[in-house]
């Protein structure tokens, strides 16, 4: 398709307003922004840095979210294996973030209407931490905590 | 280019299950070479999955997901022969879609 010189500017116009309406965070994940990678989160250090970059509060703990087959001692940090189920109605999204990793998030998962809350991947840990699953539901946040003892770190080397 | 995706997705009562184990590296940028030179990050960063042509999950990942990355979940629905189409992309840019048919 061959677009006129019109719509080429229209359009990058549009892009450029995006890109930065999402600098400014003002494109919250979820959004129409929801598939741009979430840089902010993924270089957050703390619960706080990544919760300010989720643009949400402090999350609240909850027995709703659960830990399956997440071992207590994983034997080779650079393949945990974990799953997390969450309950809690709604459920929008299911966060990984382990505690003592260079960077906290692992990975962000975004559950539409239809999927059931529950995910399993496998993380890399550098050493015993506590890892949080962090779930959005209905637009609030709510946090489970496990801790996982790591014999043989997964990162650096 | 990388390898193909393993992609099994299976209905389970009423649900259909998705398992794919992806083909990558996943370097987190925190290891070095033996000459003590940093390598650089290179991991997967977002990924789609779509049953035929509806997202059912998308995903955002960091150089904390282990190397082949491995993803279960289940959604409701789904029908043996159903089409399942996963799309990831990576810090480099580098795209791959695989798609599998549900058994």
């Amino acid at each position: 398709m061959v677009k006129s010189r019109r719509e080429i500017l229209k359009s990058s116009g549009g892009m450029t307003l995006m890109a930065l309406l999402a600098a400014a965070g003002w494109l919250k994940p979820g959004s129409a922004a929801a598939q741009a990678w979430n840089k902010s989160a993924f270089d957050a250090k703390s619960m706080d840095e990544a919760m300010k970059a989720f643009g949400g509060g402090v999350p609240v703990q909850s027995k709703e979210i659960i830990f399956v087959s997440t071992p207590d001692i994983a034997e080779n940090g650079a393949v945990v294996p974990i799953s997390i189920t969450s309950s809690l109605p709604k459920t929008e999204s299911i966060a990984i973030l382990i505690e003592k990793n260079p960077n906290m998030l692992a990975g962000s998962f975004d559950i539409p209407p239809g999927t059931e809350p529950a995910i399993s991947t496998r993380v890399k840990m550098g050493q015993t931490s506590n890892v949080y699953a962090l779930v959005k539901a209905d637009g609030r946040y709510f946090v489970a905590s496990k801790e996982i003892k790591v014999t043989l770190g997964g990162c650096g080397g | 280019m990388a390898d193909p995706m393993k992609i099994r997705a299976n209905v389970v009562g009423e649900s259909t299950e998705v398992k794919v184990l992806m083909s990558h590296e996943m370097e987190t940028g925190q290891r070095k070479d033996a000459q003590g030179n940093a390598i650089p990050a290179w991991f997967i960063q977002t990924v789609a999955v779509a049953h035929d042509g509806k997202p059912v999950l998308s995903a955002q990942w960091g150089p904390a997901i282990a190397k082949n990355p491995f993803l279960a979940f289940k959604f409701k629905g789904g029908a043996k022969g159903d089409k399942i189409q996963i799309t990831w992309v990576d810090s480099r840019g580098e795209k791959r879609t695989d798609e599998a048919l549900i058994a």
